[in-house]
């Protein structure tokens, strides 16, 4: 059950770690959710100015609706990209996590420091069927968090983290 | 003393001493009433308040209760809302003795437990008799260590053994003076003064005014060097069986003990102007929480200060003491990373042995961490936007404590790759060593 890969679209890819390390990446829907958070936002204020415009008559309103949809389509490619930025693998006492596209970070979290797992999903991510794991160590620094995980999937990662981590652990 | 043996109280002063400078300002309250021959219906509202407040810490000192139960320590607060709290021992990071002026005079002291983890608080025994304390301390510290072993026939013998405790520091007290008046809030402390003399020098009217408005800043800055020397004055490092004791302090004394492997990190700053004298001062962090509320800042911080000052030969030794197989060569940073971290450059290294990572950084200061890997809680390699343009990269090393980070901050972009695999590696093994 290996999910598509997209490591190789990757703009920015981490050298390969010692080991074979099999990336898995978030689900497609995170992709389309997120355009859509792109997308909604631009179309309804685009209408909301052509309305205004419309209505006064000001070429203003139209320009600035204009400049609305344009911003929506320029932002869109760098959600692509951010998507694809996203990826974890489960190595055999690690967890990586990888993600950001202009500060492109990679996290190593080994299970036995795990303290413990968050599985949340807002109303948008349940409506796409979609869950945000995230991980927390005794480390306040520590950033490892997965969103837009299907929702087995995390169940899946919650369940396989929690068994490893109990497994491994290790004292402060 | 068994443990389980029901409910013991705190010292009755124990309120009177927790007012602190409250309880000074009732006695001078108190004094004109007593001694002028005032007429006492005069007084009636001021005996009122002295006596509300008086009955309040009555009741307090009478519905607080605390017990050894097992591996706990179990304390009772509260006369409406009543509180349980239950302080597994084995979670104890470090006991402190603390003595504030008042309580010396009333021959009490506070004993505070600093507990583990994200959630844990501090559990205050305040106050409790003079010499009760220093027996209790022991006891919960054998206690902490065999809940933590498992080994009550270990913890006996440790327990017959006498303490032996062989002095690693002391610190100058001209030392400390000096390092004070050179520091960063001694500085300001000065500027404050000396502006105030000019000012008064030239027209003592605008001084009159100024000191009047500006009182807060000017009381504050003295307080805040004033603290700093009264804490830290001759103050001590021990070490004993149960781990590292610190003892200090001019009025308010206090006593802490480190329990050893609690350390996350070691860190020793060297200030700017310290570095022409070759001084520097030397903490640990250990492991922390998130702040808590209605926590002063002394609490809080869960970094403890060492060595406030000592020679760097010194600051040395200390390190060796704490993290044994500390690495002896960094490797600097590549001279393209001037161009992201023109001040602090110069600084950029770090190393590591199988068992420890030493990084040091600094603008103006020097910064240098130490963190045993068994410690690291996770590893973070991060690319920004202008490190990738110099093809660098910087690699974090996380730990549970809350102040010393250690970073591995702008290197070869593959040489941060490596270093993360390799520290991953190592950390490993370290964990599985511990």
């Amino acid at each position: 059950m290996v999910p598509p890969s997209t490591l190789g679209q990757t703009p920015i890819s981490f050298p390969a770690m010692s080991g074979q390390v099999e990336w898995r990446t978030p689900s497609p829907r995170l992709l389309r959710l997120r355009r859509l958070e792109v997308v909604v936002p631009a179309l309804v204020v685009a209408v909301f100015l052509v309305v205004i415009g419309a209505l006064s008559g000001s070429a203003w309103a139209y320009g600035l609706a204009a400049a609305a949809v344009a911003a929506g389509l320029l932002l869109l490619p760098t959600v692509g990209r951010r998507y694809r930025s996203w990826g974890y693998a489960e190595r055999q006492d690690d967890l990586l996590v990888r993600r950001g596209v202009l500060f492109a970070r990679l996290s190593v979290v080994p299970y036995g420091r795990m303290q413990f797992i968050d599985v949340t999903a807002g109303p948008l991510e349940r409506s796409f069927r979609l869950a945000t794991v995230r991980l927390h160590t005794a480390a306040a620094a520590t950033d490892a968090r997965i969103p837009g995980l299907d929702r087995d999937e995390a169940a899946r990662l919650r369940d396989r983290l929690a068994e490893l981590g109990e497994a491994q652990a290790a004292g402060l | 003393m068994t443990p389980g043996d029901g409910w013991q109280r705190l010292h009755p002063l124990s309120p009177v001493v927790r007012g602190g400078r409250f309880t000074i300002g009732i006695a001078i309250l108190l004094v004109p009433i007593l001694f002028r021959g005032d007429k006492f219906s005069n007084a009636v509202p001021q005996l009122v308040v002295v006596a509300v407040l008086v009955a309040g810490g009555f009741v307090s000192w009478l519905v607080t209760r605390w017990r050894i139960e097992g591996d706990d320590l179990h304390l009772e607060t509260g006369l409406l809302r009543r509180q349980s709290v239950r302080f597994p021992l084995s979670q104890v990071q470090a006991i402190d003795v603390v003595r504030p002026g008042l309580a010396r005079m009333f021959r009490v002291a506070e004993l505070r437990l600093r507990m583990a983890g994200a959630s844990g608080a501090t559990a205050r025994l305040a106050y409790l008799p003079e010499r009760e304390v220093e027996p209790l301390r022991d006891r919960l510290l054998t206690l902490a260590r065999g809940a933590r072993a498992d080994e009550p026939a270990a913890t006996a013998e440790d327990e017959q053994a006498p303490a032996e405790e062989k002095l690693l520091a002391q610190v100058d007290t001209r030392q400390l003076v000096v390092s004070i008046l050179i520091s960063d809030a001694g500085v300001f402390a000065e500027l404050v003064f000396l502006t105030l003399v000019i000012i008064a020098v030239v027209s003592p009217h605008a001084a009159a005014g100024i000191v009047t408005g500006g009182f807060v800043w000017i009381i504050g800055a003295f307080t805040v060097v004033w603290r700093r020397f009264n804490q830290l004055y001759r103050q001590q490092v021990l070490e004993g069986p149960d781990g590292l004791h610190l003892r200090g302090g001019l009025i308010a004394l206090t006593a802490e003990t480190i329990r050893p492997g609690r350390v996350q990190a070691v860190r020793m700053v060297e200030p700017f102007l310290w570095q022409i004298a070759g001084w520097c001062r030397v903490e640990v962090d250990l492991a922390g929480r998130q702040r808590g509320k209605g926590e002063g800042a002394s609490e809080r911080g869960q970094m403890r200060t060492l060595l406030p000052v000592g020679s760097r030969a010194l600051g040395f030794e200390l390190v060796d003491r704490l993290v044994p197989d500390r690495p002896r060569e960094l490797s600097h940073a590549p001279r393209r990373a001037l161009w992201k971290s023109p001040l602090r450059y110069r600084k950029l290294a770090w190393g590591h042995t199988d068992t420890c990572v030493a990084t040091t950084s600094g603008r103006l200061r020097r910064i240098s961490c130490w963190v045993p890997l068994e410690k690291a809680q996770s590893l973070r390699r991060v690319e920004g936007p202008i490190q990738r343009r110099l093809n660098l990269a910087s690699v974090h090393v996380d730990t549970a404590g809350r102040a010393v980070h250690a970073t591995l901050r702008d290197r070869d972009a593959g040489e941060a790759t490596r270093a993360l695999d390799e520290l991953a590696e190592l950390a490993r093994a370290a964990r599985r060593a511990a």
